[in-house]
């Protein structure tokens, strides 16, 4: 596993301490964010508001009226020490996702003509763009790199439900794309999209400035709490998940969606135990394993 | 209509809002809340609610608002005529409202959001520990969204604490103005601005755009340079992007450089901008009572001086409880 620099720690006015693991994203900053968060929400210190594990860094919001912010940056001080680096042994217990997605879809398709102002490329579409960029001869194969492999949350946020995924792929098989040059003001809900090394899908309708490459037939927030996947939570993606985006045709997409509809639908997913150290290792093995236990 | 408001004209944005849902912000969720929580809690006090009971939150214009029963009501915050049934009637006091009457709004003259407490508080559902509402994802409120003329709120009950012609003193009651200056933790991810960007950014008189939202208010009033560098993997390749992290509430960021937004009570949590500082948290009510056009300047002090300020505002308000008689809550 590779070292990482010296954690940087940094006061966000008197209620919030941001905290730095590494400026490049890898897995060994995001378990470490990880290991880190959850060694801290074990001790259960009082004042603790929000413990926000995110891609190569974490946010912490306290009630500094019970607990300093001096004293918290000490605590998460001596659990960095603890922690050291992500050890060859650890293992995450975590579930693979299966995630439907319609690649190339009228809706997202539609969205993106309409701002293709404020686009690196404006005479592509953004499939056409990021596979070009990417080194991919066809749309096809771009896509099917995409929903091949699957990736990491690594970090939820922005809106509610919004999960920031990370491809579990070696870094020079990593697709990164450009954000848009100017947000767009429109994204239809459930889109996928990625921007810079991570995919996400949009829980709701808004603004955005990722690339939109496709649309899921199944929510990744639901406010009212109708479906039983939702019965625990407001946002489906936990951080730590292991998704995989399987490309769908529009049958399966219209399918789904009515399944979703009428609440029969569930997500398809299993308990999996995930090592760092294996995946940096033989990335392919562990990931046709994880696929492996997914659909079987 | 006993127990009731209702809603003759909604107002520009006026919002159900209390003390805010904190909690949920590893999910992506903002506190919201309102977005000026002493005036908002001096409204409740001085109608012998609690401080959290949940309130109005206008927006520049107003509300119109036709009461069902007999209600103690005070204005707070941004500063607008406001009559009852024609007659002005004063603000930063509690006065009494019987079936019938009707509130109403003049032009704000400073401050941007004024706050309606009425006796008993405004009943909406509670949603995850709040009545707040959040209108990005329509949660929260009365049905997740802004008043429309046609609403009908439900009030709680009143308990009679409060009495007509209670009053704020006046040194109690903040001033607004046009040129506002909030004190502001320097750092975060300060470290990608050159020092002259650094320097310019706490020394330049920002201008409030139209821009200006729950969310965040984005201001303009120079340009400011990132240091150079090859983009860390994952960050994407403009030199305002990071890879994407936490963004506390109250942070500045800075897309393209000419363009700084706060972030406030409705945040998105996360993305991928360089954050350069966090305005410190009692300062957020000043961007609260802010209005496009108003000058921003931010004042650099330390995390001790940001727990200083919150210091001095709770002191403040255990001042104006005691002034008026009322039992602290918090």
């Amino acid at each position: 596993m590779t070292e990482l620099p010296p954690a940087r720690y940094e006061f966000g006015g008197d209620e919030f301490v941001f905290v730095e693991l590494d400026q490049q994203m890898s897995i060994e900053a995001n378990f470490k964010a990880m290991m880190i968060t959850n060694a801290l929400a074990d001790r259960a210190l009082d004042g603790i508001v929000d413990i926000c594990p995110s891609n190569a860094s974490y946010l912490i919001r306290i009630d500094p009226d019970v607990l300093s912010p001096h004293e918290l940056v000490a605590v998460l001080r001596e659990l960095e020490g603890q922690a050291g680096e992500v050890p060859e042994d650890y293992v995450l217990p975590t579930r693979i996702v299966d995630i439907p997605v319609l690649f190339d879809d009228p809706w997202t398709h539609e969205a993106l003509m309409r701002f293709r102002d404020r686009h690196q490329d404006p005479d592509s579409t953004d499939l056409e763009y990021g596979a070009r960029v990417n080194g991919f001869d066809t749309v096809q194969a771009f896509i099917d790199h995409l929903s091949g492999n699957p990736w990491l949350v690594t970090m939820l946020g922005f809106v509610p439900g919004l999960p920031f995924c990370y491809q579990l792929e070696p870094r020079e098989r990593q697709v990164q794309v450009p954000k848009y040059v100017r947000p767009r003001t429109f994204t239809p809900e459930r889109a996928f999209g990625i921007g810079g090394a991570f995919s996400v899908i949009y829980p709701v309708q808004g603004a955005g400035g990722y690339q939109l490459y496709g649309i899921s037939p199944v929510p990744v927030l639901d406010v009212r709490q109708d479906h039983p996947d939702f019965a625990h939570s407001i946002v489906f993606p936990r951080v730590g998940d292991i998704w995989r985006y399987r490309s769908i045709d529009r049958a399966e997409y219209d399918q789904t969606r009515a399944q979703v509809e009428n609440g029969q639908f569930r997500f398809r997913q299993r308990d999996v135990e995930f090592s760092p150290s294996a995946f940096l290792a033989d990335p392919q093995a562990v990931n046709d394993r994880l696929l492996e236990v997914l659909y079987t | 209509m006993t127990g009731r408001i209702a809603v003759t004209s909604g107002g520009l944005s006026t919002t159900v809002q209390d003390l805010g849902r904190p909690g949920r912000y590893s999910i992506g969720m903002p506190p919201s809340g309102a977005m000026d929580q002493y005036s908002y809690r001096l409204a409740n006090l001085l109608v012998g609610n609690d401080e959290g009971a949940a309130a109005l939150e206008a927006t520049y214009i107003g509300p119109t608002l036709e009461f069902g029963d007999e209600r103690l009501v005070a204005v707070t915050g941004g500063d607008a005529a406001v009559t009852v049934n024609g007659e002005p009637v004063p603000t930063w006091e509690a006065f009494h409202v019987e079936a019938g009457d009707v509130l109403a709004f003049g032009m704000i003259s400073s401050g941007a959001r004024p706050y309606v407490a009425v006796s008993g508080g405004v009943d909406v559902p509670e949603y995850l520990g709040s009545r707040s509402t959040y209108t990005l994802i329509g949660l929260g409120g009365h049905e997740g969204r802004k008043l429309a003329d046609g609403d009908e709120l439900a009030l709680g009950n009143a308990d009679g604490a409060g009495a007509a012609g209670t009053r704020l003193p006046d040194e109690l009651v903040p001033q607004l103005g046009p040129d506002i200056e909030v004190r502001t933790v320097v750092g975060l991810c300060s470290y990608r601005l050159t020092q002259a960007a650094l320097d310019s950014f706490l020394s330049t008189s920002w201008k409030v755009t139209k821009d200006a939202d729950r969310v965040g208010y984005r201001l303009r009033g120079g340009t400011l340079d990132f240091v150079e560098r090859e983009q860390p993997f994952g960050a994407g390749s403009d030199p305002a992007n990071v890879v994407d992290l936490g963004y506390p509430v109250g942070s500045v960021q800075v897309p393209g450089g000419d363009e700084p937004i706060v972030l406030l009570g409705d945040a998105v949590t996360g993305g991928g901008y360089a954050t350069i500082g966090t305005v410190v948290s009692v300062d957020r009510d000043l961007f609260g009572q802010a209005k496009t056009g108003d000058t921003i300047r931010f004042r650099p002090v330390d995390v001790d001086g940001a727990l200083a300020a919150r210091a001095e505002r709770a002191e403040l308000l255990q001042r104006a409880r005691a002034a008026l008689r009322t039992p602290s809550t918090r």
